[in-house]
């Protein structure tokens, strides 16, 4: 029930210290996210797309989060890739729990090199949608394309392999492992190293082990924690298991980065250090989904935003269109003061 | 099987062979003693599925408070000068030796099944213990149980106690039923359905239910979850005392210190069978599993094959069906 | 750890499985978290990792050597003599032990819950039996060729079962491989050719006669199996150890912490357990066919699931998932009937009221140790070791404030 908690601090902090790069304008973006929010995120944004390489070096730097490290997490990536093509489609989606209907025909697409946030209020389907779109749930019907492939029927495993990697809102990194072979396990998605290779300690093995170490404490660093290598994840500090999270799912190499509420837990200063993060990693060429309910950190780190209600899609736009959506303003201004996303 | 057990091997070549003959002379009889063990295997299998259900455990020492049923019951019966010969009490005085019987055999029954829940259980629960350490302690527990009664009452069976004579009283296809299978089968029954009303109607009940389906919602809801997992063994621990009352009755050597193992994998997998977490799944499931086994025994000829055969059952139902006939309804989706 | 004072009783085990551990443990990534728990410092573990390499290697040779050399020593209060003949005591533990290793695959790695695992011990002994006894109507081979066929045959029967049920939840696993404990004792009754309790007598052995003629390999002297077993143990190790550093290690053990997560990342779980399965099969039915050699015969007798029980109290004993705790406890549930006659009868109680109390209190087992899952982690932990010792101390106790939120 920590949960509960910990998604109650940002509301005691409604009012973001003046001078922090979010939300400057301070107000009360809970309840009038859309009233209160200045163009200036959303120009932010859209600059980032235009200029990808001009975004906030100086806080990277403050960070430790080093571009050069991001090549060698992914060399072949293209760093800073412009939106392009559509990536992933979700067409018609629907999934019924027995009677009820969870999510209803819901279609959006998810295009190369953005960031997507999906929104919506409480027990709209943003995590129905999410778990449909990995494998978790079995769609009613509808489907998810991939690159033009499906990925309706797939194992969960495949999936991954597919290009479509994910975090967990409520952290579920492997607790006996270091930080380390965590990310070596995501690592694993694209070895091919089989039993009997191991076993005898053939050279495909010993290749990828070495490549594994290099990767993987590159990916450590690129996140931010390659200092606490060597700590069990789950005696991590929370933040950093966040973060590592995500360098897990980047190991498996994905196409599609989907985060389900990163944010959860976090302060405000965590929060911004999240938001550049993700940032960086849309810039070195990942494709992102972002289901969160923080407004501010949709707002101010999105390139497009998709909000779901009632399992039914109603808004899709740029940040400042769906900020000024009436659908939306109703919507999130009609729904009572809740914890749980 | 105890008894099955005892039985010399056969030594023969054609050890295995289809005897449809002998199946279709003696089907009728296999049949109504398949159901007679079958609905043994039900009540047992009740108590699994209803602890399966609430806290998704294969509760492995069930076996072992059924079978501290069957030595309450042989203490008792012994007790009041029952031995392995027909005794010469009339009608209404074996019925009341046989409730007293009963009712011990259930206190015992559910206090082993109450005093394995706080003792081994319910430590595991506080500090949320893996799956794996629930499993390992389930079978640990079970494991001491059986040697404790070893170790007191050494590897032999009990003196066999019999109840009573059993007396022909249908005729059904030309084949006799007679008064102790009736009387198996109509009590079985009747637990069955009481407990299925009980579950379904009382509002104890619609809290076992309510955890089964979502503990922590449950909680939330004022339900008090450990009164409830307490509820739920004693409740498998009553049915496994009938249970083991019905089986002295029926094979009245078989009281064992490891009388319990065989018959406790076969309750399991009618459980499964019907669907685990199911009530009634688990008579389906112990009824068929019943007439499965006896139906295979007769028709290979070796009633060793009876555990065999279940065995089989199991495994198929897990590779073709694994949510069982029925499903799994207590409350749990999968998970 | 009461039970480890004094000499253990099969440091050639916990030898062995060190001389395993190539990566060295200088930078063992519990050790500075072992800290901050606040657990007693020096810890054998802890210990261990001070040593320098040399140091290791040296301390390793010494102990393999007095492995080997434990059944002619015969030291006197270790000794189960009087009783029990000390060679052959020393040939059941380390039976055990390797018992213990390669449930501790399935148990310990993948945390799956295999209890029937005296099955494959039988199906392995069959084999060796039914191939080398001249009671058998099969063909004969020489009894070493017996034993890769006896590993492939269980691996055979771990895939064939572990199908059906390793796409379930692990609770399915547990009773599915119980009953099958059960059904392999019973078919051995029923099956004329596996000829129940008469059983298979003069299984073979390997060959080698001594300088006066007589073979070297015989039922009554357990020194000469020891030392095959025991070098059997060493080469089981590497190479189990070679798994564990792998991304077959990283997926068991991922599958042991949170399946679901697993699938997600990548693994494809159902695979690795199989043959996370398979494998622990196999050396159990490595493990029956030499105690099917040592003993000469066979027979249904000699498998019941209690034995099951007991391996699984092996593991579980030393600590799941820790080479080194399977080997000592495969020794301690063999050696303790041995040593001690009079408790002899009640083992399978006190083992049983062990397993129940370990689970409860202290459910990491006797010797708590976390597997290593990196072949090459040694300089990057080092590096990081480095780096965070560098003013870290302020940073951690704040992060260990905020950890109790995360693990509410």
């Amino acid at each position: 029930m920590s949960g509960d908690h910990n998604e109650d601090l940002p509301r005691h902090t409604a009012d973001w210290p003046v001078g922090e790069p979010v939300g400057t304008d301070g107000g009360h973006p809970e309840r009038h996210p859309v009233e209160h929010r200045a163009g200036r995120r959303a120009a932010d944004a859209e600059t980032a797309v235009a200029q990808p390489a001009g975004i906030d070096e100086q806080a990277l730097a403050e960070q430790g989060i080093d571009l050069d490290v991001a090549e060698i997490v992914a060399p072949e990536r293209e760093i800073g890739v412009k939106i392009g093509d559509s990536l992933v489609q979700v067409q018609n989606l629907t999934v019924k729990f027995g009677g009820l209907m969870a999510l209803d025909n819901v279609s959006f697409d998810i295009k190369r090199g953005e960031i997507l946030g999906l929104i919506g209020p409480n027990g709209a389907g943003k995590t129905t949608c999410f778990n449909a779109m990995t494998g978790v749930y079995k769609p009613s019907s509808g489907k998810v394309l991939l690159e033009g492939q499906s990925i309706g029927g797939q194992k969960q495993h495949k999936i991954t392999r597919m290009g479509l990697a994910r975090t967990f809102q409520n952290i579920r990194l492997f607790g006996e492992m270091t930080a380390l072979e965590n990310v070596v396990v995501g690592l694993d998605a694209r070895h091919k190293t089989s039993v009997g290779r191991a076993l005898l300690r053939l050279p495909t093995h010993v290749r990828e082990e070495k490549s594994a170490i290099e990767r993987g404490m590159a990916l450590l660093d690129f996140v931010g924690i390659a200092e606490h290598a060597h700590f069990l994840s789950r005696h991590l500090p929370y933040g950093h298991q966040r973060r590592l999270e995500i360098a897990r799912a980047l190991a498996t190499d994905p196409k599609v980065l989907c985060l389900d509420e990163p944010a959860a837990g976090f302060n405000p200063a965590e929060k911004e250090e999240l938001m550049t993060l993700i940032r960086t990693i849309r810039n070195d060429g990942y494709t992102v989904l972002l289901i969160e309910h923080d407004m501010k950190l949709v707002m101010g780190v999105t390139d497009r935003i998709v909000v779901l209600e009632f399992g039914k899609k109603i808004a899709d736009g740029r940040p400042r269109e769906i900020r000024e959506d009436p659908l939306v303003i109703s919507a999130y201004l009609g729904e009572p003061e809740d914890d749980v996303a | 099987m105890l008894t099955s057990l005892l039985t010399s091997m056969p030594m023969d070549n054609d050890w295995i062979s289809f005897d449809v003959a002998s199946l279709g002379e003696n089907f009728w009889s296999a049949t109504f003693d398949g159901l007679t063990f079958g609905s043994i295997y039900a009540l047992v299998a009740l108590g699994y599925t209803l602890v399966y259900g609430v806290l998704n455990l294969i509760n492995f020492a069930h076996s072992e408070v059924f079978i501290m049923g069957c030595y309450a019951v042989f203490f008792t019966l012994n007790g009041l000068g029952f031995g392995p010969n027909v005794p010469h009490l009339s009608l209404a005085s074996i019925v009341l030796n046989l409730v007293l019987a009963l009712v011990i055999a259930m206190i015992a029954s559910a206090l082993t099944a109450f005093l394995v829940e706080r003792v081994a259980y319910k430590p595991l629960r506080k500090r949320n213990a893996p799956r794996l350490v629930f499993l390992i302690t389930a079978i640990g527990v079970s494991f001491t149980i059986q040697y404790t009664i070893y170790a007191i009452r050494g590897p032999s069976p009990e003196a066999a106690v019999t109840m009573f004579k059993p007396t022909p009283i249908f005729d059904v296809f030309g084949t006799i039923i007679d008064s102790q299978q009736l009387v198996i089968v109509i009590a079985a029954v009747i637990m069955m359905v009481l407990t299925e009303r009980f579950i379904s109607k009382s509002r104890t009940g619609r809290g076992i239910r309510a955890v089964a389906q979502d503990p922590d919602t449950a909680t939330l809801m004022g339900v008090n979850k450990e009164r409830i997992i307490i509820i739920t063994f004693v409740i498998g621990g009553i049915l496994a005392g009938a249970a083991a009352l019905f089986y002295v009755m029926k094979i009245p050597s078989g009281v064992q210190y490891n009388g319990g193992f065989v018959l406790g994998i076969k309750a399991f997998a009618a459980a499964v069978l019907g669907g685990i977490g199911n009530v009634r799944g688990a008579l389906l499931g112990g009824l068929l599993l019943g007439l499965i086994g006896n139906y295979g025994q007769i028709l290979l000829g070796n009633s060793q094959w009876t555990d065999v055969v279940a065995f089989m059952v199991l495994v198929l139902v897990l590779l073709v069906r694994p949510e069982g006939i029925l499903g799994t309804s207590l409350g749990r989706s999968k998970a | 750890m009461s039970m480890t004072d004094g000499p253990t009783p099969l440091p050639s085990a916990k030898a062995a499985q060190s001389a395993d551990d190539r990566e060295a443990l200088t930078t063992a990534p519990g050790a500075s978290i072992a800290g901050r728990k606040g657990k007693k410092p020096g810890s054998l573990g802890q210990r261990w990792n001070a040593l320098s390499r040399q140091q290791q290697w040296a301390f390793l040779l010494i102990v393999v050597v007095l492995a080997y050399l434990l059944p002619v020593i015969n030291p006197p209060i270790l000794t189960t003599e009087p009783g029990n003949n000390f060679g052959l005591a020393c040939f059941n533990m380390a039976r055990f032990a390797l018992i213990a290793i390669g449930l501790n695959v399935v148990i310990g790695y993948a945390g799956l819950l295999d209890l029937g695992y005296v099955a494959f011990f039988a199906v392995g002994a069959y084999v060796s039996a039914m191939l080398t006894s001249p009671d058998s109507a099969f063909l004969k081979i020489p009894y070493l060729w017996t034993i890769p066929v006896a590993m492939a045959v269980t691996m055979f029967f771990g895939v064939l079962l572990g199908i059906p049920t390793l796409r379930l939840r692990g609770d399915y696993l547990a009773i599915v491989t119980l009953g099958f404990g059960e059904i392999v004792r019973i078919l051995a009754t029923i099956i004329p050719a596996m000829k129940g309790q008469v059983g298979f007598q003069s299984v073979g052995h390997p060959p080698g006669t001594a300088a006066d003629g007589t073979p070297i390999f015989t039922n009554s002297n357990g020194i000469p199996w020891y030392w095959l077993i025991l070098t059997i143990i060493i080469i089981v190790l590497l190479l189990v150890g070679n798994l564990e550093r792998s991304r077959v290690g990283r997926a068991w053990v991922a599958i042991r912490e949170d399946e679901d997560a697993a699938e997600i990342m990548g693994v494809p779980t159902f695979k690795y357990k199989v043959w996370a399965f398979a494998i622990g099969a196999s050396v159990g039915g490595l493990s029956g066919a030499l105690a099917a050699g040592q003993v000469g015969f066979i027979s249904n007798q000699r498998f019941d699931v209690y034995t099951s029980i007991l391996f699984v109290a092996a593991v579980v004993l030393g600590g799941a998932g820790n080479k080194v705790g399977a080997i000592v406890g495969g020794a301690l549930v063999s050696y303790i009937p041995d040593r001690f006659t009079a408790i002899a009868e009640y083992k399978y109680l006190i083992f049983g009221i062990a397993l129940v109390l370990i689970m409860i209190f202290r459910s990491q087992g006797l010797f708590p140790a976390r597997q290593r899952l990196l072949s090459y982690g040694r300089d990057a932990y080092k590096w990081a070791v480095k780096k965070d010792d560098g003013g870290a101390s302020a940073k951690r106790t704040a992060g260990t404030a905020q950890e109790k939120g995360a693990q509410a």
